[in-house]
């Protein structure tokens, strides 16, 4: 088995093991006139220890290609694996332990239970599982985020960005195998989004997680080591090492190509 | 704005369900009482106007003046004012009626019916020998001493027929009479499952008034005679003080009356039952619409930012209010129109047989329930709408989620402790007075009400308690605490729901058992004798009875009661006659002052309460007029604490026994020398002839009659408040089903990092089951503490009083309430378990 399937994709060198891999993977809601194909047969890896961004213009599919990987969806066709695991034809069950255990996530709003203070957010998927978290990866991750003085405050005491970094925190703290972020910076000001994605960009270099963002904003993308382009179901384009420019002019050639043809 | 409206409530039918269920049920309540009383209440008087067909004019006894003359004397009807009756001018025919218990033993020797409705009369043939009340279905008319003839309900329950030997009773000892017919009639008392059995004229007014003697005589008016011309012609000829005569459709109307008096009497307690019902539907709705307003607040502001003012907000929730309620209204209407029509084929299929007639639904009855519906349902809503009305109009563009305000609780505790306290304050103090009804009543209603407007304060310590036992159901249990504690006034409105219910019916289990307690008490401790020989219906024994024990072997002491009327100065008073010699053997009465000593010759013991009332010592001699108008004197030898067996002014029935018209004993009391045993029991009923009218009671049986009473009214009472509990168990499913829709972007984002579905459903059920719980503790504490301070009030007159906690039946209320609270969240639950959880993350 190869490592990549993409030609021209650099790592960070420290690995190059596969945290999860889309093979032909296909997405159709709906049924005969109302059949829309959200993911026509795609095909990716996301590497350990790297940081991909999915981007793509409204309607490509990257939020779907997101879901399914995640688990949170069901799967058309194709196989998607986390690991070894192979998602399609999990039971519920089967499913959501997976995601207990070895997934994490970072939604863009609604992340947080309002009756629990940061601390139990963080620990909510230890707890769900019924495990005790491990001390000293909790404290450094929370020092990482920086939430070491607010983690007895409530979630409608804290701001949005404090919100989001509670988020991280709580998918950083079950050393899941992937993070998924669903456009987590998207409710954010410029100054906290930059924030949070520092943190994720961070926990990628310095604790070796692997991070996969969908985002439709370029200078979130530019954090990511990777950037896959989606359209119309498919993967058009993979840019390693990507800057905020790099990926404006990139979209914008969806753009034009959306509104000439 | 009254489209808004009507599109609000068309967008949340689902969530408006439980509201108008609730709002239905308490409607079809109040619609099913009203609709079922004047149902039975018209059948009943169309009844009593049939059962006067054949009564022109009644004469009947008029009792005299009780200041002068023999006290207590009845003058009776003879046949030669009968015959005069039948002769005046005008008159078609005159029948003389008696009538009176009659026990009617079935197949085993057992009484058939339970003792009060079951009658005896007389055939009285007409001219043309038949009685045209009692037309026979088989056989003829009863002759003579022997035979009797048996109403076609009876007969057939029995399965007696004509010809065959049926035991009888009437005043004691057994009669083995012939069965000579089998008759129908419309007689109310067998309409209603009594039986009724007729003898011939002698042998009936033996048997129930004076030879000759009858109780009433119904005159026929011949064809062109009005009924007041009747009567006037017959008040000629009555004698002076002795009868009166009153026309059939005034004793239609009375009786119209008295049937009308008791329906308003059962109307009214039903609707007060309907009413609680409809109270704790007060808090569903309530809660409903603030979650409503909650809910659409980017919509109302939305409303407020392109002009609406903010008295159209408020009216456009009041509008939405009145469409649940009016839709609820007609729904419960027409529930109620079912339930009154089905009651009374229930009734009919019980046997409690009701007379027939159409169902009656009044347009009073409409209007009510209609009116009820929609201003309950307008009122609950008052509170939201004016929140509604708040809500600024910037709050449309605001994306972020508004806390809402806590400081407002301050206030509503400060109120809610100061009407709690005050209260509690009034309750306390009216046990302590003799006469607290209305203090404590107050008090009541304002503690519930200060406890009401404290739940949400409450809710938080109480619900904490159970976090120890919550914590064992790992994260679904400690999010369902912190759940059931976010918002207190919803948790708050859903418990009191619960709560209401639950407080009246442990308070009155708590009464109910401790008086119970205390009656039985009452009955038993001051019993010394073995058993208590009565008739079953209550009506005098035969003296014989009394007699035929004393002879038996086995008995050490017995005594009859006897109630003899008496004058003392102007007031009537019953004496009471016992058997002096054994009346020590037989109870056990606490002396005040004095004792009992040997009760013969003039000496008599009081009770406590007529003795101070008259302000007599052992020692006053009482001028007493007996009731043959004989003057005498008693002297007091001792004051005891009376009680319901034994009151009064007690004396030898040596003393009283010439001055008795007709000597019947009331109860006959028996010590026997081996005590209460089934054999002993066995050789009384045989000595006694194996009576069905007799009733031998031990002790025990005693107690048994009591419990079964309390029980019977216990049972009827839960029934009723089961509806109040229904009603708050729709709100535990209201409350849940729109918390989890609240919620739904969490519950998402629990399945999504990992809580499965199970994990979601135990959350949901937990936070019922807390919530449930919450509603039940407060109740039954509540419960308690009313039943205690209402039992202090009662001990005051009933002096054996005792509070009794029923422990057992309180745990069952509390289980009650769990299984209220894990099915409650059957179904929210079940809905919180299958959201789309991408739907709900999505969703903003």
């Amino acid at each position: 088995m190869t490592t990549t399937t993409h030609s021209g994709v650099s790592t960070t060198g420290h690995a190059t093991a596969v945290a999860a891999r889309a093979t032909d993977l296909t997405k159709v809601y709906g049924q005969g006139e109302t059949k829309v194909v959200a993911l026509d047969a795609v095909s990716v890896d996301f590497r350990q220890a790297q940081f991909t961004a999915i981007m793509g213009p409204s309607g490509s599919g990257k939020s779907t290609l997101m879901h399914c990987m995640a688990g949170l969806d069901t799967i058309s066709g194709g196989s998607a694996r986390i690991g070894d695991i192979e998602l399609t034809g999990l039971k519920d069950k089967k499913l959501t332990q997976l995601r207990r255990d070895k997934i994490g996530f970072i939604f863009q709003a609604f992340n947080l239970l309002p009756t629990l203070n940061a601390l139990e957010n963080i620990t909510l998927p230890m707890d769900i599982a019924g495990r005790k978290p491990d001390r000293a990866w909790l404290d450094r991750v929370v020092e990482t985020v920086g939430l070491a003085g607010r983690l007895k405050h409530r979630p409608s005491e804290l701001s949005g960005g404090q919100q989001q970094r509670v988020a991280v925190a709580r998918a950083l703290a079950s050393r899941p195998e992937i993070i998924f972020a669903d456009e987590p910076t998207g409710n954010l000001d410029s100054r906290s989004g930059a924030e949070v994605l520092g943190f994720l960009r961070n926990s990628v270099r310095e604790l070796g997680q692997t991070v996969v963002m969908v985002t439709h904003d370029p200078v979130a993308a530019s954090y990511a080591d990777r950037v896959v382009f989606l359209a119309d179901g498919r993967i058009v384009d993979d840019m390693p090492n990507p800057t905020a420019d790099m990926v404006l002019e990139r979209m914008k050639g969806f753009d034009a190509k959306g509104r000439t043809s | 704005m009254f489209r808004t409206a009507l599109r609000n409530v068309l967008a949340h039918k689902a969530r408006l369900l439980m509201t108008v269920l609730a709002v239905m049920l308490g409607v079809a309540f109040v619609s099913g009482t009203l609709v079922f009383t004047s149902t039975i209440s018209d059948a009943y008087q169309a009844s009593s106007q049939k059962g006067y067909d054949n009564v022109d004019v009644a004469i009947s006894p008029r009792s005299q003046d009780s200041h002068s003359g023999a006290p207590g004397a009845v003058p009776r009807l003879d046949q030669k004012l009968l015959d005069k009756a039948a002769k005046v001018p005008g008159a078609a025919s005159a029948t003389g009626t008696v009538s009176g218990f009659t026990a009617i033993a079935d197949k085993k020797g057992e009484l058939i019916g339970d003792g009060f409705s079951t009658l005896g009369g007389n055939y009285f043939p007409g001219k043309d020998g038949q009685d045209a009340r009692y037309p026979m279905r088989g056989g003829t008319a009863p002759k003579g001493p022997h035979e009797f003839a048996l109403d076609a309900h009876t007969a057939d329950k029995a399965g007696y027929k004509v010809g065959d030997t049926v035991r009888i009773s009437v005043d004691g000892p057994v009669r083995e009479q012939k069965l000579t017919g089998i008759f129908t009639t419309d007689d109310g008392t067998v309409a209603a499952g009594g039986s009724l059995a007729l003898f011939d004229t002698p042998t009936a007014q033996k048997l129930f008034a004076t030879p000759g003697g009858f109780s009433e005589i119904d005159v026929k008016a011949a064809a062109g005679t009005s009924q007041t011309a009747l009567k006037s012609a017959i008040d000629k000829v009555l004698p002076k003080d002795g009868a009166e005569a009153t026309t059939g459709k005034q004793l239609a109307d009375e009786q119209a009356k008295g049937i009308a008096q008791s329906m308003d009497g059962m109307k009214n307690g039903l609707l007060a039952f309907a009413g609680i019902a409809l109270f704790v539907g007060i808090f569903i709705i309530a809660n409903t619409f603030t979650m409503l307003v909650a809910q659409r607040t980017k919509e109302l502001a939305l409303l407020r930012a392109v002009g609406a003012s903010r008295r159209q907000v408020t009216r456009s929730v009041l509008l939405e209010a009145f469409v649940v309620g009016a839709v609820a209204a007609v729904a419960g209407l027409a529930a109620g129109i079912g339930i009154g029509a089905g009651l009374r084929a229930l009734m009919s299929s019980t046997g409690a047989t009701v007379p027939d007639g159409p169902l009656v639904i009044e347009p009073s009855t409409v209007l009510a329930s209609l009116l009820v519906g929609i201003v309950v349902t307008v009122l609950a809503a008052w509170l939201p709408g004016r929140r509604a009305a708040k809500i600024p109009p910037v709050a449309a563009m605001n994306s972020v989620h508004a806390t809402a305000t806590t400081k407002s609780l301050v206030v509503r505790n400060t109120i809610g402790a100061l009407f709690a306290g005050a209260g509690a304050a009034g309750v306390l103090v009216a046990t302590g007075m003799d006469d607290g009804k209305v203090v404590m009543g107050g008090g009541a209603v304002l503690l519930l009400i200060g406890v009401f407007v404290l739940t949400p304060l409450l809710s938080r310590p109480l619900i904490a308690l159970a976090s120890p036992v919550l914590r064992a159901f790992g994260i679904a249990g400690s999010l369902a605490r912190q759940n059931a504690v976010r918002n207190p006034r919803r948790t708050a409105a859903t418990a009191s729901a619960l709560m209401v219910g639950l407080t009246l019916i442990t308070g009155l289990t708590v009464i109910a058992g401790s008086v119970q307690k205390g009656i039985d008490k009452m009955a038993t401790d001051s019993l010394k004798a073995d058993y208590v020989v009565s008739m079953a219906s209550h009506t005098p024994l035969s003296p014989d009875v009394a007699k035929k024990i004393a002879g038996l072997g086995e008995v050490t002491a017995s005594s009859p009661l006897r109630n003899s009327p008496s004058r003392i100065g102007t007031d009537t008073a019953y004496l009471t006659g016992v058997n002096g010699k054994d009346f020590g053997k037989l109870t056990r009465l606490d002396f005040t002052k004095g004792s009992l000593g040997e009760l013969r010759g003039d000496r008599a013991v009081v009770d406590d309460v007529t003795a101070k009332e008259k302000g007599w010592q052992p020692g006053s001699r009482i001028p007493v007029t007996y009731e043959d108008g004989k003057k005498g004197t008693l002297t007091v030898s001792g004051v005891y604490q009376g009680n319901q067996m034994i009151n009064g002014i007690v004396l030898d029935n040596a003393t009283l026994a010439p001055h008795q018209k007709q000597i019947t004993d009331m109860q006959v009391m028996v010590k026997t020398a081996g005590g209460p045993t089934d054999a002993t029991k066995d050789s009384l009923v045989k000595a006694l002839g194996k009576n069905p009218a007799i009733s031998i009671a031990d002790k025990q049986d005693v107690s048994d009659g009591i419990a079964k009473m309390f029980n019977l009214m216990l049972n009827m009472l839960y029934g009723l408040l089961a509806m109040a509990v229904i009603v708050a168990v729709l709100g535990v499913i209201n409350t849940l089903a729109m918390s989890v829709f609240e919620r739904s972007q969490e519950i998402g984002m629990l399945r999504a990092i990992g809580l499965d579905r199970r994990g979601i459903k135990r959350m949901v059920r937990l936070e019922s089951l807390v919530i449930s719980l919450f509603g039940g503790v407060l109740g039954i504490g509540l419960g308690v503490f009313f039943g205690w301070a209402a039992g202090e009030l009662i001990g005051g007159s009933l002096s054996t009083y005792e509070l009794v906690l029923p422990w057992g039946r309180m745990g069952i209320f509390l289980a009650m309430a769990a299984l209220v609270g894990v099915l409650a969240a059957l179904w929210p639950a079940r809905r919180a378990a299958r959201l789309n959880m991408l739907a709900a993350i999505k969703a903003e």
